[in-house]
């Protein structure tokens, strides 16, 4: 043991081509750790091919909450020859590196020099456990990836009996019976790494990072963004699911395909994207809560239907995975390059709600909240997410389902809707769905209902729904539409809408919205112990805009800095416009690889240190 | 078919096409065929004895699309090329209802023609009905994807470049159950063709004719009303191949053999080069819909529909209950 030793602080990579195990190796290495009570993060990084191109995922443990990456690589691990290439420079000082000495050849990296180089013999261990299994060598080959997770849990001295439930976790039900033979191949993999000595020291006591398990800590959820999306629909009731396959935002839906049969959910695969939103306003007008998910691309052709929905006052939510763009962009990289166009989308400025969750237990509580607001203020819902949380994993709090209450708005009753009929036979079951009302909500039937008949058109239209282009009208009923922004703004929590985060009397207050948030949080530490307190300003409904609670809090902050992921500083562009605020600074990123916390650090620090006014992230691979 | 029973006014016994009429004064041009179309579809609501709060009536955009203003049922005017998938999500998640899609020929077989296709492929219990007259009449009369190479209605600065499609060979093809074809001056074939559409389960087409008395001076209701001359014979224009002994309707689904013969009978049929202009049902078959197909996959919505699930009780706690689903999720439950 050296005198420097790092608990519980510890950031993992493996990597390889697709296809070959990586992402059951970063899974079971997560899950291992969370189930040890430790908290973790899962970046994961792919290309827009189904084999062989590079992928990684880089595991991030901690003994407190973290809510990003970090660029700092401190044990990597492979197990073919591509990774090591791609990322043994990443290694910091004292790292470690396992690698294949049949495909790797250190020399050939570019390894810093106090790197520990650990080679794992797979194909030799493999053998003997093919051996001790009494299996055929091809079905042992496959647990190649379990061996190397045993390997690198054994340098930070990792307590097995967690990997043991890890693995119950993943071999669930019928594959329940592949839990003893993958203990046995973690085992062999840990066995090798601990009898390894360099010059005679075993190489676990020369390496200083240890995972230590907190048996105590509360029980956690591992979830990735689309999870927890999926997970928060189905709480809130949504029955009817359409999408149009799309990365990333095609596993919430494939996820909730998983579900039909135990919920009752229907989720349907439409022909493409204008389809799918069609459909889901179509199934919506039924009453049934329905909803639709996307991303970039798709997004776009949804701005029709979008539309459509929002002039016939139509409860549904949509959901846009931000992507790389424009067009095909990077599509499976991350980006917020959607804000503005989901904040405007669709001629006319139709009335929408547009709400941007920044955590996985938001990505839960706003899907399950997006589908209140569709029915209390019965317009489109869309809310903005994006690659780096839908695909990224973490470990976080169990869902409070407590507070949670379903509410659907202003609704006709059968019993209502028979007295007006009495009242009117005149009217022969006609309802005006329409009606002009003080908060521009007027009470909603469901197609079907006796004695509620109306039409929906696309046109301007009338009470009852009817067709007419008479200037009057339109004043009014265009004023009655918008007048549910209003109220919007007046009834939804001010949590939903924003939430500053941090010291109230700080300088300096970062502006910022969804994923970018994670790493704001966790780089306020390193720099207070720097001297640079900051707060930050996480803006959560951006149609229609809290400009008041905004323009408050960033006209109390001496410096004001903007910090997203896109190139042309969305939130501070909408900010200026509904405040007329302009941030001091800005900090972005546009090459579809998210902001790690180092990165938050070196730009603050940049910016405070330096007056840099803009700073370009540019790290990752 | 209710949402639910308990309205209270009293039903006239014996319904007629009035009580299916709006109080909206239609705005198409004098003579069009749109008002046969409409006529019929009301009379026979009324011949079924239909709940004007059951139908919910669905369509595009263009001229015949704003029939859904005109009947006094729920009514769902939507976007252009659209209003398949609009009524798709209506008839997946009330299968209560009865839905009934009307549009022109440019909104379901050009801009729509995507969502014509898959609907076929779904098999839902929908109603299609196509007001077909070759033009795109509401934007002045330019070629819709029913007009045939070369030909040139008055508006058109050139003769039409583009070949035809086929409409109902297209929906064969794509699985459509139910395949018809009727004119709008043909009163009694259009009704008794409605009625069957309406009476099938699953996805049924019917593709009106109908003259355009504005832009389409070539297929006039005097072209389809006239006689021609077939070697050296005088024949009606327009004729009813079931009057001349065809018969499209499959009688046993499960027989490989007859539905192969039927439908190479139904394509040829739709496909013979012929002066004369076909009316009648090409091709009817029983199969399962996709809602009879995700049954089995999904239990608990096969025994109701979506919008009666009950997905709060009466403090708005959710009812969705998620704990094993959570399980799978969760450290401490392994």
């Amino acid at each position: 043991m050296t005198a420097t030793e790092i608990v519980n602080h510890f950031s993992w990579t493996i990597g390889g081509p697709q296809g070959t195990g990586v992402d059951s190796s970063a899974n079971l290495f997560l899950r291992s750790c969370a189930v040890a009570g430790l908290y973790c993060y899962g970046k994961r990084e792919y290309h827009s091919t189904i084999k062989t191109s590079h992928s990684y995922t880089q595991v991030r443990v901690s003994g407190n909450p973290i809510h990003c990456h970090v660029d700092d690589v401190h044990l990597l691990t492979t197990y073919e020859k591509t990774a090591p290439f791609e990322h043994a420079d990443e290694i910091v000082d004292g790292g470690a590196f396992i690698f294949d000495p049949k495909v790797t050849d250190p020399s050939e990296l570019d390894l810093k020099d106090s790197v520990l180089q650990i080679p794992v013999p797979y194909d030799e261990i493999l053998d003997e456990l093919a051996e001790e299994l009494s299996l055929p060598a091809a079905k042992v080959k496959i647990m190649k990836n379990t061996l190397a997770v045993g390997a690198s849990l054994a340098l930070v001295d990792f307590d097995m009996q967690y990997v043991e439930r890890g693995l119950k976790g993943i071999f669930t039900g019928r594959k329940a019976k592949l839990v003893g033979n993958n203990v046995r191949a973690a085992q062999k993999g840990y066995d090798y790494v601990k009898n390894f000595k360099i010059d005679g020291t075993p190489v676990s006591e020369l390496f200083n990072y240890r995972l230590e398990a907190q048996p105590d800590a509360e029980p956690q959820m591992i979830v990735t963004g689309t999870q927890a999306v999926a997970l928060g629909k189905l709480k809130a009731g949504c029955m009817f699911q359409t999408y149009y396959p799309i990365t990333p935002a095609s596993d919430e839906s494939v996820y909730l395909e998983s579900q039909m049969h135990s919920t009752g959910i229907n989720v349907v695969q439409a022909e493409d994207e204008i389809s799918s939103v069609c459909m889901a306003v179509g199934g919506a007008l039924t009453g049934t809560r329905s909803a639709t998910s996307t991303s970039c691309p798709g997004f776009g052709l949804m701005a029709e239907g979008i539309g459509w929905a929002a002039i016939n006052e139509v409860p549904f939510v949509i959901f846009d995975y931000q992507r790389g763009g424009p067009a095909t962009g990077l599509p499976t990289r991350h980006e917020q390059g959607d804000l503005l166009f989901a904040s405007f989308i669709s001629h006319g400025f139709p009335p929408r709600i547009v709400i941007a969750p920044s955590d996985m237990t938001e990505y839960y509580t706003m899907a399950f909240e997006s589908f209140n607001m569709a029915d209390q203020y019965q317009t489109p819902v869309i809310v903005v997410t994006d690659k780096c949380l839908g695909n990224n994993t973490a470990s976080i709090p169990l869902f409070d389902e407590n507070s949670l209450r379903i509410d659907r708005g202003k609704l006709a009753s059968q019993d209502e809707l028979d007295r007006l009929a009495s009242l009117s036979p005149e009217l022969r079951g006609q309802y005006k769905r329409f009606e002009f009302t003080e908060d521009g909500v007027s009470p909603r039937v469901n197609l079907g209902q006796p004695n509620g008949l109306f039409w929906n058109t696309g046109d301007e239209h009338d009470e009852f729904g009817h067709i007419t282009e008479d200037p009057e009208n339109r004043i009014k009923m265009l004023a009655k539409r918008q007048k549910k922004l209003e109220t919007a703004l007046a009834n939804i929590p001010q949590d939903q809408q924003y939430e500053l985060i941090g010291p109230e009397d700080a300088d300096i207050t970062i502006l910022t919205w969804g994923s970018s948030k994670g790493p704001l949080i966790d780089a306020m530490g390193p720099l207070a112990s720097d001297g640079i307190r900051y707060n930050i300003l996480v803006v959560k409904m951006m149609q229609p805009f809290p400009a008041k609670g905004v323009a408050d809090i960033l006209n109390k902050a001496k410096t004001k800095i903007g910090f997203e992921m896109n190139a042309t500083a969305q939130l501070a562009q909408l900010t200026m416009m509904e405040t007329g605020i302009a941030m001091d600074h800005q900090v972005k990123k546009w090459t579809g690889r998210p902001i790690s916390e180092s990165e938050a650090i070196s730009s603050i620090r940049d910016i405070v240190k330096n007056q840099a006014k803009e700073v370009v992230l540019t790290y990752g691979k | 078919m209710a949402n639910s029973p308990s309205s209270t006014l009293e039903k006239p016994i014996k319904r007629t096409a009035r009580d299916y009429k709006s109080d909206v004064v239609s705005d198409w041009c004098p003579g069009c065929g749109d008002f046969g179309i409409v006529a019929a579809v009301q009379g026979v609501y009324a011949e079924l004895g239909i709940e004007n709060h059951d139908v919910i009536s669905y369509s595009g955009v263009g001229c015949s699309s704003k029939s859904p203003h005109l009947m006094q049922t729920y009514g769902v005017h939507t976007l252009h090329g659209r209003s398949i998938p609009f009524a798709t999500g209506t008839a997946m998640c009330n299968t209560d209802v009865r839905v009934v899609v009307t549009g022109g020929d440019g909104d379901g077989y050009g801009i729509g023609a995507g969502h014509f296709l898959h609907a076929g492929r779904r098999n839902m219990n929908i109603t299609y009905l196509v007001y077909n007259n070759a033009v795109y009449g509401l934007t002045k009369g330019q070629a819709s994807p029913t007009l045939d190479l070369g030909e040139q209605p008055k508006s058109l600065p050139a003769p039409n470049p583009n070949n035809s499609v086929d409409p109902l060979a297209l929906a064969v093809s794509a699985g459509y159950t139910f395949v018809a074809r009727s004119y709008a001056y043909n009163r009694k074939h259009l009704m008794e063709t409605l009625k069957r559409a309406m009476n099938h389960n699953g996805m049924a087409i019917v593709d009106i004719l109908q003259p355009c008395p504005s832009y389409n001076n070539l297929h006039t209701k005097d072209w389809y009303g006239e006689d021609i001359e077939i070697s050296g014979n005088m024949f009606p224009r327009v004729y009813d191949i079931e009057a001349e002994g065809y018969n499209g309707k499959v009688s046993n689904p499960a027989d490989a053999e007859e539905v192969n013969r039927k439908e190479i009978q139904a394509l040829t049929k739709i496909r013979e080069q012929d002066e004369r202009v076909a009316l009648g049902v090409f091709w009817e078959i029983d199969q399962p819909t996709f809602m009879d197909r995700i049954a089995p996959l999904n239990p608990k919505l096969a025994k109701t529909s979506s919008y009666k699930m009950e997905i709060a009780d009466e403090q708005g706690k959710p009812l969705v209950d998620l704990t094993d689903v959570y399980a799978e999720f969760r450290t401490d439950t392994y």
